[in-house]
């Protein structure tokens, strides 16, 4: 079998076993992949930038935030419906990322982090400024009524799940493949040696600044998709510690693999999930297993597997 | 020897027909269910950790004292009851997953007890595709606001639109008529900054100057000069780590001789007064939603209420005079759990499938005399409106205490309703 095949096989069969669980897992179980399927939509979008091109961006929140309060507005205050709501959560992502690229881009390293931390941080007081609009740290609801798309409800347990699904479906298999088209191959070259890759005749800049909008409008396509699947939008989102999670999930998940950030999700997910059954100081306990993730699989979950044992996991 | 249990294919049919029977019959079925002595399971959304944790510890302290009450007075309907406390670590993400775990894990009746404005928000929507009664105790105006669902009710603690405006005769009566705010840059503030100056104005006075100050702000000097010199009260409400430093800087920047002081309990809920920094406090006000200091005419439901949750008549645990409780707000958990008692007992409340019954029963309730159930003072209920209002009361420094000086009507808390829930359907 070659490397495309088993990847399209893999993808494929993920997305075949998620669908399979829709069906079969328990309503509590059901809605929490809804959430993570979200979120690692998020994550994938992180990836594309912080995985494949080796630029580790503090700031990822302000484009959830842009995806989130550009379609949770327009429904809110403009009663538009969700499809043309998530497009303007898309095309509003799509934007700050062109903007934050064209910025920030002028930096490298720490000050790339820094520079993201500040616009994202600029992003929050924003929202919180423009509270009559916004709800501020409040936010605000979606009405029920608003949320669906041609007669289905996506306030549906099963509905929202497949919605879920089908958006993380797009991400997964657009990044997918892009990572083995040139592009993406440009990317990686971008991480691995950026003076090596310029220096064969590839526009660097212009595939780091492709990388930052496409990253920033997947991650306000999970906002978006967020705002219509959940009903509510707020500040909290847009926070500094939304810019940290996706760090953590792909670094938990393995950077730099396609199913990473779905599994760095999940994990951190349940663990906060069961460890909160237990005790109250469950951070305690998501922290111990970092440490230990941190000590013995540095390549994250998925990164630590291809490494052992399937090398040509994508 | 072991006997085989042989079963005939008529038998069968016959326990399979009145099986159905049984279970068809709703008298039968209610009957079954009435004799069930399973615990009435109600999810708490109990803020453990991040910024609402001081509030948290002493929700949970009155919650586990009001059900300790509740069940050893016979429980709901017979029933005992039962809290299952979850963490949402005062996020809303987290608080909207937890109420999805109360109603499908737990198989909780209800739920309840959220107090940050932004994790009830975010966890409402959840409640309302649930179908899972959800009594907050917020004080947040979102609920009566309209801007949540059937399904979420604040029937336990009023809210800050009705003890903002309530502060205003008082204000201008005693304090003088022109102020100047100090309030946080986000939601909570713009409340106090919007309602507050509606109010002042109706009273004749006037707000010489809004000093909004950012969330993230650990200083707080380079906004005093702001504060105009006629001003005649100084109205602050602050909340977050940074409360101690805004007061301390506050009483530092006036010395001895400052404008009436007004603030809002909230800047110094679970703070000790006597804290170094916070003398410049004697002889200011405060808005508190239930006396921190045991008064001199002290009810006996107030004073139950302490023993039965163990805060002494400082407003302090009993077992660690450094450990100052969130009195002004922690009543509402109390009276919240009485009121879920008394609604599923009007609605002979069975299981989940009585939970519109439920809210109808607690939407038909108006007036609340003050009692056990309520010791923080009487209320009246708006159903239409799924809020609750009560009489707020103001107290002045003395001797490092807080005095009751002044009690409000229920009537001056009141406001036109902006929502009726009860016209949306289930």
């Amino acid at each position: 079998m070659t490397l495309d095949a088993r990847s399209v096989t893999l993808h494929l069969g993920l997305l075949a076993v998620l669908v399979v669980l829709g069906f079969v897992l328990p309503t509590y179980h059901q809605g929490n992949l809804a959430r993570i399927l979200v979120l690692a939509t998020y994550t994938i979008g992180y990836n594309v930038l912080f995985g494949y091109t080796g630029l580790l961006s503090l700031g990822h929140a302000m484009f959830f935030a842009a995806g989130m309060y550009g379609c949770g507005l327009v429904m809110h205050l403009g009663g538009w419906p969700v499809l043309p709501a998530l497009l303007m959560g898309l095309v509003c992502a799509a934007a700050l990322s062109a903007v934050v690229a064209l910025l920030a881009l002028r930096t490298i390293g720490v000050a790339f982090m820094i520079v993201t931390l500040m616009f994202a941080q600029a992003v929050y007081l924003t929202v919180l400024y423009l509270g009559a609009w916004t709800g501020g740290d409040e936010g605000f609801v979606i009405a029920q009524a608003s949320r669906q798309i041609a007669g289905f409800a996506l306030t549906d347990p099963l509905t929202r799940y497949f919605a879920a699904l089908m958006i993380f479906a797009v991400a997964l298999l657009i990044t997918a493949r892009m990572m083995q088209m040139p592009f993406g191959r440009v990317l990686i070259g971008v991480r691995e040696n950026e003076e090596r890759t310029q220096m064969l005749g590839y526009d660097v800049f212009r595939h780091k600044l492709l990388a930052v909008i496409i990253s920033g409008t997947i991650a306000g396509g999970a906002g978006a998709a967020y705002a219509i699947l959940f009903g509510y939008v707020g500040a909290t989102f847009a926070s500094v510690q939304y810019s940290i999670f996706p760090l953590l999930w792909v670094l938990l998940g393995g950077m730099g693999t396609t199913i990473g950030p779905l599994i760095g999700v999940a994990f951190m997910f349940y663990l906060i999930d069961y460890a909160s059954g237990l005790t109250n100081a469950y951070m305690l306990i998501a922290g111990a297993v970092l440490v230990l993730l941190t000590l013995f699989a540095r390549a994250g979950i998925v990164g630590e597997i291809r490494n052992r044992w399937v090398p040509w996991l994508p | 020897m072991t006997k085989l249990l042989k079963t005939s294919r008529r038998t069968l049919l016959k326990s399979a027909g009145a099986g159905a029977l049984m279970a068809s019959s709703p008298l039968l079925g209610r009957f079954a269910s009435a004799q069930s002595s399973e615990p009435i399971k109600i999810g708490f959304q109990q803020h453990s950790t991040g910024i609402g944790a001081a509030y948290g510890r002493w929700y949970g302290r009155t919650t586990d004292a009001a059900v300790k009450m509740i069940n050893e007075a016979g429980g709901i309907n017979g029933r005992p009851v039962e809290i299952i406390a979850e963490d949402d670590g005062t996020d809303p993400k987290r608080g909207a997953e937890v109420v999805e775990k109360f109603a499908n894990q737990h198989n909780c009746d209800v739920a309840f007890g959220t107090l940050f404005s932004h994790v009830v928000i975010g966890s409402a929507p959840a409640a309302g595709e649930q179908k899972l009664p959800y009594f907050v105790v917020s004080e947040g105006h979102h609920v009566a606001s309209g801007g949540l669902n059937r399904y979420t009710m604040q029937p336990g603690i009023t809210d800050v639109k009705s003890q903002v405006q309530a502060m205003a005769p008082y204000v201008a009566e005693n304090l003088g008529k022109k102020v100047t705010m100090i309030f946080p840059d986000f939601a909570f503030g713009h409340d106090h900054r919007d309602f507050f100056t509606a109010a002042i104005e109706a009273q004749g006075g006037e707000v010489l100057e809004h000093i909004a100050v950012p969330p993230a702000e650990t200083s707080f000097t380079k906004y005093f000069p702001k504060i105009p010199r006629d001003t005649e009260v100084l109205y602050h409400v602050m909340v977050g780590p940074a409360v101690l430093t805004f007061v301390k800087e506050l009483g530092e920047f006036f010395g001895p001789s400052s404008p009436a002081i007004f603030g809002f309990i909230d800047s110094l809920e679970a703070v000790d007064l006597a804290s170094p920094g916070l003398e410049f406090l004697e002889g200011t006000y405060f808005w508190e939603g239930n006396p921190r200091y045991a008064q001199e005419d002290q009810t006996s439901y107030d004073k139950n209420f302490r023993a039965a949750v163990g805060v002494d008549e400082n407003g302090a645990s009993v077992s660690d005079a450094s450990d100052v409780s969130t009195y002004a707000h922690m009543f509402g958990c109390w009276e919240t759990l009485h009121i879920i008692k008394a609604g599923m007992e009007s609605a002979d409340y069975q299981g989940p499938a009585d939970r519109q019954k439920l809210i109808e029963a607690v939407e038909a309730m108006t007036d609340m005399a003050e009692s056990d159930a309520h010791p923080q003072g009487p209320k009246m209920f708006n159903g239409k409106t799924h809020q609750v209002f009560g009489v707020q009361y103001i107290s002045k420094v003395e001797n490092g205490r807080l005095v009751k000086v002044h009690t409000t009507s229920i009537e001056d808390t009141m406001y036109p309703d902006e929502v009726d829930y009860t016209t949306q359907s289930f």
